[in-house]
Parts: C-alpha cells; sequence; structure tokens
C-alpha cells in the first residue's frame, strides 16, 4: 500500500505549483483509493467510521441485483421481439440473453458515469471544491431506469443537463432539490418521448426490426393498462391483463419495462440491504408503499374502468412503482428530513404515482411525476413539521409567563 | 416528583482505557499553567506580571467585561511566563508552585446561615464563581441575574469518564457544604440528577435542600442539557445555572477548610494509557507525570476531558480547569488504503453508528478509535442519523443549518436557548459529512449573544 500511496504523492499537484488548480481532481482519485490522514481538530476526537463514500457504496451494492437481472431481462425481451413469440421460454438461452444484455446495458452505464463524473471533476475544478461522492449513485441509477435502447448520445445530454441544471447550479451534492436521476429520465420523457414512451421501445432492438407476426405488441403492462381509459383497448378484460402478466411474472420481473425497474425481486434484495445498513429511511419506503396500495384501494372502490380494478397488489409490482420506492423517494437530500414529515412525504408521493398513473394515460410512468413533484413538496411539509415544534415551544413559554 | 427519566435517544460509544477504581498518587511536577481559554467568552484582564509571586488563591486575572468574576491561582509560586498567541491573545498564565503550597487568607461563611447575597460575595471574591455556568450560552454565569433553577448532574456517562460515585465517595461533608451554598444562589429549584441504574453513593443520596431526580439510559443522559430538558426546559428569557457535582465538593471542601485548594481526583483513561486509574490532581497541574511510563508508543492524542468535548493538549501540558479527565486516544494521521481500511472494507474492526460496517455484528465490543474523521467534510446529505442519538424535542439538522446561516429568529425558534455545544457531540460523532457541529453550535451561540442578550 505504501508504494501505492507514494505513486499517489508523485502525482499530487503542488497548492501554488503550475497545476495548483487540479487538485480537487488529484484529491477525487486519492481518496477513492486512501482515507486521507485527516483527523479531527475541532469538537468529538473520534468521529463515525462512516462517510459519504461508504453510504454511497452501499446503495450501488444494493443496486447491482436490478443491475444483472436487468441485463438478464433485456437480453431476454431482444430475443422474444426477435422470434416473435410472446411465449419464449424465460429461462431458456440463459448465456445468450445475458451477453446480448451485457453489450446493451454496460455502455450506458459507462457513458452514465463517464459523463456525470466528467461533468462533477469539472464544476470541481471550477470552484475548486472537493468532488462529492453524490454521482456515484446518480450514475448507476440512470442506466436503470431508460430502456435499454436509448441512443448513447441522448443519455449523454440527459446526464450533462441533470448534473449541471438538476444539482451543480444548486451547490453540488447536498444541495439539491429535486432528484438527479428522475431529472435525467424526465428531460429525456419531455425531450425525446418518442424513444422514451410507446409500444416499440422495452424490447431491445425491435423498432429495427421489420413488421412483426400479428397480435405482437411491444408495449408494457402499463402501456396496456392505460389503454383502458381509451375507447380502443388492447386486451379485452382485466382478466385477459392477468393472463398476459400473471402476478409472479411481474415480480420475478418477465415483463418489458426499463432495464432494472422489473423485478421486484432483485429490489427487494436491494431494499433488505439499504434497511440493514440504515442507508435509506424505512419511514419513507414503507409509508410510500402503504401509499400506492392505498390509491390501488381508492380506485378500486371507484372502478370506472378495468384499470382502476387492477388489484392493488398488481399496481405496485408493475411499471416503476418498486424501484422508485426503494431508490428514487428515499434519496435523503430531496426527500422530507423530519422523521414525522417523512411518513407525510412517502404516503403522498406514493398515493400520488398511482393517482397520475391511473388519471393521466399520457404519463403511463406516474412514479417519476409523482416522486419529481413532492421532491420540491418536500420542504413545505418539513416546513409544517417544524412549525409545530415551534409552536409546541412556544406554548410552553407562554404556560409559563401565565 | 422523583419520576425516573428514561433516555432512549443516544449512544454509548464503548471504548477501551476505562479507569480502574484504584485511586493511586504521583508527584506533581511544579509546572502549573491558568488556561484563559478554557473560560469561552472570558477577556482576561492581568493583575499579575511575569516574576510575581502568588498565593493559592491569589487573583491572576479577571474578566475585563465583568470584573467582579475573578480567576484565582490554584497553587503558590512565582508567575514564570505569560503565553500570547495571535493578536497578544493570552493562552496560558504558567505557574512555577513553590514546594509548600501557602494559602492566601480567605473570608469565612457559614454556609447553611449564609444569605444569597453572601453567598455570592463570597464564591465572587474566592474565586469559586468561574466553576458556575448558565445556559443559554454556557458560559460563566453572569452574577447580576437571577437562575429560574441550577442543576447538578450525580453522574457523567459519555465515554470512559470518571465514575462519580467513586471520585467523590466519602466527601458529603464537603458536597454537602457545597450544595448549601449553591442552593442560596437561586430563588427556584436546585436539581440533583442521578443515574437511577447505577449504584448511588451516599454523597448523593444522602444529599440534602435539592430536589433529587432520576434517570437512566444512554449518553447523553449524564449531560446537564438533557437533564434541564426533560425535568424544566428553559424558555426564552429564562436563565438556568449548571454546576459540576465534583466542583460542588470542591466548593465545600474550600468553604469548610478554608483554604483554596483545588485538588481533585481525575481519571487517566483511554486505549493508550496502560494502566488506566484515578489519581490525586491540582487544577492546573502539569500532565506529563500521569503519562510517563504509562503511555504505549506511537503517535497519540492527549485529550483534557473526554473523547467527545475535551480539549486537545500537548504531552507535557495542563489540566483544562473543568476537568476531570484526562484521555489519551492514538493518531489516526497516517492514510489508508480504501480496500483494506478504508471506505470499501467489510469493517468488521470499524465502529460505525450506521450498520454499514460489520462492526455492529459486534456492539458490545470495546473498541480502540483513532482520531482520523474517517472521510472529508461534506455538505448535509443524510439525514435522520442525528435525531437517533439527540434526546431533545429539537431538529438538531436544522438547528445546526441555522447557526450556519445566522438566522437569529430561527435559532431561537428551534431552540437555541436549551443547548449547549456538549449536547451535540454525539450528533457530530455521527454525522456522515464530517461536520464539526460543536464549533457551529458555539458560533451560533455566540452569535445570540452578541445579538440578543
Amino acid at each position: 500500500m505504501k508504494s501505492i500511496e507514494k505513486l499517489m504523492r508523485k502525482f499530487e499537484p503542488d497548492h501554488d505549483g503550475k497545476w495548483a488548480k487540479m487538485h480537487p481532481v488529484w484529491d477525487g482519485f486519492y481518496t477513492i483509493l486512501f482515507t486521507p490522514p485527516l483527523t479531527t481538530q475541532k469538537g468529538a476526537h473520534i468521529r463515525d467510521g462512516v462517510d459519504l463514500k461508504r453510504t454511497m457504496m452501499m446503495v450501488i451494492i444494493a443496486l447491482i441485483p436490478c443491475l444483472l437481472f436487468g441485463m438478464y431481462n433485456t437480453g431476454h425481451w431482444h430475443y422474444v421481439a426477435e422470434s416473435g413469440n410472446l411465449d419464449l421460454a424465460y429461462w431458456d438461452n440463459f448465456g445468450g440473453k445475458f451477453w446480448y444484455g451485457v453489450l446493451k446495458v454496460l455502455p450506458l452505464v459507462i457513458v452514465s458515469y463517464g459523463v456525470g463524473l466528467g461533468v462533477e471533476f469539472l464544476f470541481a475544478v471550477k470552484n475548486q471544491h472537493s468532488v462529492a461522492e453524490g454521482y456515484l449513485v446518480s450514475g448507476m441509477l440512470i442506466p436503470l431506469i431508460v430502456p435499454a435502447d436509448v441512443p448513447l448520445w441522448m443519455l449523454a445530454i440527459a446526464v450533462i443537463f441533470a448534473v449541471v441544471i438538476g444539482k451543480e447550479v444548486f451547490g453540488g451534492t447536498g444541495m439539491n432539490i429535486i432528484n438527479i436521476a428522475l431529472t435525467a429520465r424526465a428531460f429525456l420523457f419531455f425531450g425525446y418521448p418518442t424513444k422514451m414512451s410507446g409500444d416499440k421501445i422495452w424490447m431491445s432492438g425491435l423498432t429495427d426490426m421489420g413488421p412483426r407476426p400479428d397480435g405482437f405488441s411491444g408495449a408494457t403492462a402499463l402501456g396496456d393498462l392505460a389503454t383502458f381509459a381509451s375507447d380502443d383497448p388492447i386486451l379485452p378484460s382485466l382478466e385477459a391483463f392477468s393472463a398476459k402478466y400473471p402476478l409472479w411474472d411481474s415480480i420475478i420481473g418477465m415483463i418489458p419495462g426499463s432495464v432494472g425497474e422489473t423485478s421486484v425481486i432483485a429490489i427487494g434484495i436491494g431494499a433488505v440491504i439499504l434497511l440493514a445498513t440504515g442507508v435509506a429511511s424505512w419511514r419513507i419506503m414503507t409509508s410510500f408503499v402503504l401509499g400506492g396500495l392505498f390509491m390501488g384501494f381508492l380506485f378500486n372502490l371507484w372502478g370506472a374502468n378495468p384499470f382502476m380494478e387492477l388489484s392493488p397488489i398488481n399496481q405496485i409490482v408493475i411499471g416503476g412503482f418498486a424501484f422508485g420506492a426503494v431508490f428514487m423517494i428515499t434519496d435523503p437530500v430531496t426527500a422530507s428530513q423530519t422523521n414525522t414529515g417523512k411518513y407525510i412525504y412517502g404516503f403522498l408521493a406514493g398515493l400520488f404515482s398511482i393517482l397520475v398513473r391511473v388519471l393521466n394515460p399520457a404519463y403511463p410512468e406516474g412514479v417519476m411525476m409523482a416522486i419529481l413533484f413532492f421532491n420540491i413538496m418536500a420542504p413545505l411539509i418539513d416546513h409544517y413539521v417544524i412549525q409545530a415544534n415551534v409552536s409546541r415551544r412556544m406554548k410552553r413559554l407562554k404556560t409559563k409567563t401565565a | 416528583m422523583s419520576k425516573t427519566i428514561k433516555i432512549r435517544k443516544g449512544l454509548n460509544i464503548k471504548l477501551k482505557g476505562e479507569a480502574d477504581k484504584v485511586l493511586s498518587a504521583v508527584d506533581l511536577t511544579n509546572g502549573f499553567a491558568l488556561k484563559p481559554t478554557d473560560f469561552h467568552g472570558v477577556t482576561p484582564k492581568m493583575v499579575v506580571k511575569e516574576g510575581d509571586k502568588v498565593k493559592a488563591g491569589d487573583v491572576v486575572f479577571y474578566n475585563k467585561y465583568q470584573e467582579e468574576v475573578k480567576f484565582c491561582s490554584p497553587v503558590s509560586g512565582v508567575i514564570s511566563e505569560i503565553v500570547r498567541g495571535a493578536k497578544r491573545r493570552i493562552l496560558e498564565v504558567r505557574i512555577t508552585a513553590d514546594s509548600e503550597i501557602e494559602y492566601a487568607q480567605m473570608s469565612k461563611i457559614d454556609p447553611k446561615s449564609a444569605s444569597k447575597e453572601d453567598a455570592k460575595a463570597f464564591l465572587l471574591a474566592s474565586g469559586l464563581w468561574p466553576f458556575i455556568k448558565t445556559r443559554p450560552i454556557d458560559i460563566i454565569a453572569n452574577p447580576k441575574d437571577n437562575p429560574k433553577a441550577i442543576f447538578i448532574s450525580a453522574f457523567d456517562s459519555s465515554p470512559l469518564a470518571p465514575d462519580y460515585d467513586f471520585v467523590l465517595h466519602g466527601e458529603s461533608e464537603n458536597f454537602q457544604a457545597g450544595l448549601d451554598i449553591i442552593t442560596k444562589l437561586t430563588d427556584g429549584k436546585t436539581h440533583l440528577t442521578m443515574n437511577s441504574s447505577a449504584q448511588i453513593d451516599e454523597v448523593f443520596k444522602n444529599a440534602q435542600g435539592v430536589v433529587h431526580n432520576y434517570i437512566n439510559g444512554l449518553h447523553p443522559a449524564g449531560n446537564v442539557g438533557t437533564q434541564i430538558h426533560h425535568i424544566d426546559p428553559i424558555n426564552k428569557g429564562e436563565k438556568v445555572w449548571t454546576i459540576n457535582a465534583i466542583d460542588v465538593a470542591l466548593i465545600g471542601k474550600i468553604v469548610n477548610s478554608q483554604r483554596f485548594d483545588l485538588t481533585k481526583v481525575i481519571a487517566v483513561t483511554g486505549s493508550e494509557i496502560k494502566a488506566p486509574k484515578y489519581y490525586r490532581t491540582i487544577i492546573g497541574a502539569g500532565v506529563s507525570p500521569f503519562l510517563k511510563d504509562n503511555v504505549n508508543e506511537g503517535d497519540v492524542r492527549v485529550i483534557s476531558g473526554n473523547v467527545l468535548t475535551g480539549d486537545k493538549i500537548e504531552a507535557d501540558g495542563n489540566l483544562g480547569y473543568y476537568s476531570n479527565q484526562i484521555t489519551v486516544i492514538p493518531e489516526g494521521n497516517n492514510p489508508r488504503f480504501s480496500f483494506t481500511e478504508g471506505w470499501m472494507e467489510p469493517g468488521f474492526k470499524k465502529f460505525s453508528v450506521s450498520r454499514t460496517y460489520f462492526s455492529w455484528l459486534t456492539p458490545n465490543k470495546k473498541r480502540v478509535i483513532d482520531t482520523n474523521s474517517n472521510g472529508e467534510e461534506r455538505a448535509f446529505v443524510v439525514t435522520g442519523e442525528m435525531e437517533k442519538v439527540f434526546p431533545f424535542d429539537i431538529y438538531p439538522m436544522h438547528l445546526t443549518k441555522a447557526c450556519m446561516y445566522n438566522d437569529l429568529d430561527e435559532m431561537e425558534n428551534l431552540g437555541i436557548y436549551e443547548v449547549a455545544p456538549e449536547d451535540f457531540a454525539l450528533c457530530e460523532f455521527v454525522c456522515t459529512s464530517k461536520v464539526n457541529i460543536q464549533s457551529v453550535i458555539r458560533e451560533g451561540l455566540d452569535e445570540v449573544q452578541r445579538e440578543i442578550m
């Protein structure tokens, strides 16, 4: 380790030398390899072992099951599209499907990290601050919430937009108002709708293939459901939907969708890691799920169309709901910061996710909208929670003086 | 009234190097120091010059802006040096002690029958006033104030803290005399708060003239700030005075013996001490005799006080005025490779509250923690972690942020009057973003004092 450290030190730019401005870049690399010899100077002499790098690493570990499953799933639906047979056995040709997925998804990951971290380093040099770890997680999240076929240049633009407008203009990691990964997704969704919605893009390679056999559709479960609200539904009834997308298929993740969002089991493994390590807030996560179930139940009671009649359990296992519940809504910077606020924030965001999804078929992915909306609402929720604390204190003073 | 308060939010950091309950003696060196830096907010005005002779109890300096608050020499001897720092700020007044301590003449007081004015005048004239601190702001009390209550904590729950039941065992008479004087200072109650889950010594059990409260649970249960918050919280405009139990006994002893004798028992603790024990010493004494042949090899940090709130001192430095312990822990000033002992290791040895390291599997293991900050400072990202160790009905992160941007209204609303920097020590310990919260709160309190008080 001494030799690596020596090698690193050799490249350290002098603080007042020619390359002094590049010091944050060197610091960034150095702190990835070494915990710097910083000691406490003021206040507590000992500090907890955890730091932001460790916290972020836990999230990345939690995302790995989603990434691996997403790669396989991408491959599977590619072969489905190619053969035109929707009933292609899921676990056949394991290696081939996975390899296709790797070739498709890995470039997304590389572009996301490369471009995003590049922007981070640029801003670190420009503003002479250290490179914060926030993008380590965003960089992994972004490839998992886009369709595998999204062109790399679009992804790069979306990443630049998200990091600059979503984060750096506010002052960097810890200062942003809305979730970076969802900012990137929203940018793609509104900027390049043809690549982000419809029934052509969810199976990798489908757009470039010729006409498919009759009755073949590349839509997602949500896409099919959304048509229930229109005059011309794709599926005749909810029974047909259940036959096409059995509950267990949705839970395992054997449905088309964005790269990492389909498998509730893979997401569940991530959730266990995040909750066990205490990185994500269980308050937000559970209340988000409860909010979604509650809204699904309310729609069941209303029941104006088959989409509304879909059982709440089905509602939360399709689309990005589960992924949003575990990885998006729990982002501590953009979420509510008070414990009471977290319950309210999570519940309402979950409720709105299903609300937007069902009532507005133009946005089948209501989760993204709902979370972005409640990112903006979070400070308001916190404000009222804190005001309650303040007025408790005021009341104490009044009873005292009275 | 005597109900038990249970503190569930908090953290007991289990460290190696707790002091054995053995009292040993060493010969003190003759180098003593009175450090104005121990008294936050005091601008010292010197009474003596270098080379002057003083007796124990003679005034060395007083507070320029509160002239009646005097600071006296703990020993007799010669003022050998007045150490100054930047802008000629006085850092230390060094005193070379005589071999035989000569005490200055002291006035007499009967603690039982004294009036409030008498008690105040006595404590001020004899240089004992600096032991009394005030909340809000957490500085030496203003003698003109009329506190609504006085709080005394009968135990210290911080890591490796000295056991007050051991330190004060057999000091009942002195402790009671001290209490008799202290209780005179307020028209309200004087609260003595004891740890109900420990064997309480007679010193505290038999204390008269005070309200007995019981508290138990995790650190900071022993912090007087926690106790105030749960017993009789401070509202805007109110003042509460606090004094350490050991210092109460010290005042009692001086009253009884009529000698300015600042001898007390301290704990010498920490993972780098070979034989952690209790020692008898005098306030301001040099710490080197306690550390001689008693410290492990390697780079160490010597702290006057505990690991959470103490002050860093040199190995040949002097005991702080309020410190009841010396802690020696390893310095963490070497870089660590991230895969073996950094942020990517499994972390069976690295202590963390967050369960991101596997050390959470062995929560009862006593650990060696060094002074490495384990990461660089960042903006606040993780939320909810401070609330777990902060047993106040206050939002710690929001109050810290309010202090950072100096919003006095918000600080006031969020409860700045109820807290002292030491209450935030655990928040600072757990903070993922490595923000120096105690300093931030200190600056916030200073701002409040400048603008509002």
